[in-house]
């Protein structure tokens, strides 16, 4: 008979050693997926896990690392500190589209005019737009006390008609040739994010997402705010009596997580992405979810599990290029990470003790 | 009758049709949530059912075999998450969601090569004469078989819940499952049948939309309308009959939006669509205040994890 038994704190190895084991299991899962769908599975993992960062053509994706882990991992350390204090956001998808819309405008308004000042206050906008989306949810959790997990879903799905009808609109490109999305900001020099160094993919989003990284790490670690954000999590009795005021967090998680998903938003349609279209969002608030609990909601984990992330979407195009794997493949992949990272997380809480009562 | 363009009685017929998918899941919902078991994963289950049902549809040319095995495909992504939540012991939101993420990839990874066919068509039950009841008969004797098997799943979980002595035990499951466990009854068992039960149903409403509604496959075509199913769970105070009502409210509302659309009224499409999303919204702020009264209609152990240390 197997029996748990609790850890009075948990494993500092197992928290560590999970994610990596949840990899590995992952890989092997995934490998049969793949086997099942007829494809050689150690072939498909390694184009998927190697080929991107040794491979043959490896100098044209590594940069796409960065252009793809930096969105993940800025939404994802907003949504940790959430997480930490359970407040569920998961309407990040929503406030990266909303960021997106509303610093892109700022862009499109301005247009031709070239000054300095355009792409700071694009991002500030872009923050803004995030930031408004993700109180929604918030004051209606203050006020009314509504579920901030179905409100801030639901307007995922406001945001996207919202965007479909001002890509086809009031942002749609005026010399497009009647073709859908806006202008092209890559064309526009005042607004567009480009590479710091050329060819690396580091873009000012991707040093944003760093400095989340190293902000949000502090704020854990040194801040009053953040050892409230964890103790409301863990003991939300013990966090009342210590003077913390629920609502605030719920305003303070949710709207840092909204502007932070916001930002992504503008950065990338500022910069990789270039356009507003009707479908320019990808799902990156879907997947940052993944990575912040396959980075433990911890800083330094999230920016591990961002890239690792990242390297599945690469390897996944790549296996579906050279492979002809459907790109699908690797969302069910990353949502197998999920579920195997989840069931360990038991080691990390319990010890498993095999035999009857003691 | 005839308001505005809009026939009121083939209104009311397609408002069922529109409901049954939701109507379907958010009753298993309840029905887990009952036990204490909050699934955020009904989105995921719904979507293997809608194209595992489809699947087999399209394999037998028959929807009697697709709807079958859409409710056994949300009930095996049921019994995963049953799995990890009730003997892993992992958190029940984080598990729901990655039950919704890997859904859509699985559906998304099993659908290819499916877009693009129509699944065998689901007949209407023939009544003969009683559906040429002038209104009444469009309304309450013109529909498939799955739309009258919702509503008598609906009245059967009321009356399980309310009247039996199984129902009960899943009620106080999920009010307090440590004094259900010190009474002898087995709260994992319970709860991974209601888990089930949730999925399976769920399962159903996914090919509901995928043989019935649209009918065809697409990827990711749920489109939140398991998330809506929670929120109705939500509004419903875990009442059957209130879920009955709110999933045919809702109904009303998508079919209302989608005459309105054709009917070519001077509002942007996009406002429209957006109007189902919006109105749940409204309703989960008016079903919550005063601050905290869904909280207080909620079953006791919603949401917690059970661990029996002997």
């Amino acid at each position: 008979m197997f029996r748990l038994e609790k850890r009075p704190t948990p494993s500092t190895f197992w928290s560590w050693g999970t994610p990596v084991l949840a990899v590995i299991l992952t890989m092997i899962a995934g490998g049969m997926l793949f086997a099942m769908l007829g494809k050689d599975p150690v072939l498909a993992i390694k184009a998927i896990f190697w080929e991107p960062l040794f491979g043959a053509n490896a100098s044209y994706f590594r940069p796409q690392l960065l252009v793809k882990a930096g969105p993940l991992i800025l939404i994802a350390i907003g949504l940790s500190l959430g997480f930490r204090a359970a407040v569920w956001n998961i309407g990040a998808e929503g406030q990266y589209i909303m960021g997106a819309l509303c610093g892109g405008s700022v862009a499109l308004a301005a247009y031709p005019a070239e000054s300095f000042l355009l792409f700071p206050a694009m991002i500030i906008a872009g923050a803004i737009g995030g930031f408004i989306w993700a109180m929604i949810p918030a004051l209606l959790k203050i006020r009314f006390g509504t579920n901030e997990i179905l409100v801030s879903l639901m307007l995922v799905y406001v945001a996207e008609n919202i965007l479909s009808t001002l890509a086809f609109g009031p942002l749609k490109n005026p010399e497009g040739f009647g073709f859908p999305g806006s202008r092209n900001l890559q064309q526009y020099p005042s607004a567009h994010n480009a590479d710091l160094i050329a060819n690396t993919g580091l873009h000012w989003g991707v040093v944003t997402a760093f400095l989340a990284v190293i902000g949000a790490y502090i704020l854990l670690n040194r801040h009053i705010l953040g050892f409230q954000i964890s103790v409301a999590g863990q003991a939300p009795r013990a966090a009342r009596f210590a003077g913390v005021n629920p609502n605030t967090l719920v305003a303070i998680c949710l709207g840092i997580s909204g502007a932070l998903a916001g930002l992504a938003g503008i950065f990338e349609v500022a910069g990789p992405g270039g356009q507003i279209t009707d479908s320019f969002n990808v799902g990156y608030g879907f997947t940052a979810i993944i990575v912040a609990f396959l980075g433990r909601l911890h800083p330094v984990g999230i920016l591990l599990a961002g890239l690792l992330m990242a390297l599945t979407y690469i390897g996944g195009e790549m296996a579906q290029l050279s492979l002809s794997l459907p790109l699908a493949a690797i969302q069910a992949f990353q949502g197998m990470l999920l579920f195997f990272l989840l069931a360990l997380d038991l080691l990390t809480n319990f010890r498993i003790r095999i035999g009857g009562l003691i | 009758m005839v308001i505005g363009g809009i026939d009121i009685v083939l209104l009311i017929a397609s408002m069922m049709v529109a409901a049954t998918p939701i109507l379907l899941a958010a009753t298993g919902e309840m029905v887990a949530e009952k036990s204490g078991v909050l699934n955020l994963g009904v989105e995921g289950m719904m979507i293997i059912g809608a194209i595992s049902g489809f699947a087999a549809a399209v394999a037998t040319e028959s929807p009697f075999v697709g709807f079958m095995a859409a409710a056994v495909g949300g009930a095996v992504m049921a019994l995963l998450f049953a799995l990890l939540t009730q003997y892993l012991l992992s958190n029940q939101v984080a598990t729901g969601l990655a039950l919704t993420l890997f859904g859509l990839g699985l559906s998304a990874l099993m659908g290819q090569g499916y877009q693009g066919i129509k699944p065998p068509p689901t007949a209407k039950i023939d009544m003969g004469p009683l559906s040429d009841i002038p209104g009444l008969g469009p309304i309450l004797f013109n529909h498939d078989w799955v739309v009258y098997l919702s509503l008598l799943l609906v009245g059967g979980t009321w009356a399980f819940l309310k009247y039996t002595r199984a129902g009960l035990i899943l009620r106080a499951v999920g009010e307090s499952h440590d004094a259900a466990h010190a009474l002898g009854y087995r709260v994992i068992r319970v709860r991974i049948a209601a888990l089930m039960f949730g999925g399976a149903l769920a399962g159903l409403g996914g090919a509901y939309l995928s043989l019935v509604r649209v009918p065809q496959w697409t990827e990711g075509m749920t489109a939140g309308a398991g998330w809506i199913a929670l929120a109705i769970v939500v509004f419903a105070s875990w009442k059957a009959e209130r879920v009955l009502l709110g999933a045919y409210l809702f109904g009303g509302v998508t079919v209302l939006q989608l005459r309105l659309q054709a009917a070519g009224i001077a509002i942007p499409v996009q406002v429209l669509s957006m109007a189902p999303y919006l109105i749940t919204i409204i309703v989960l702020v008016i079903m919550s205040a005063p601050r905290g009264r869904a909280t207080l209609a909620a079953p006791a152990a919603l949401g917690r994890v059970f661990h029996a240390s002997h």
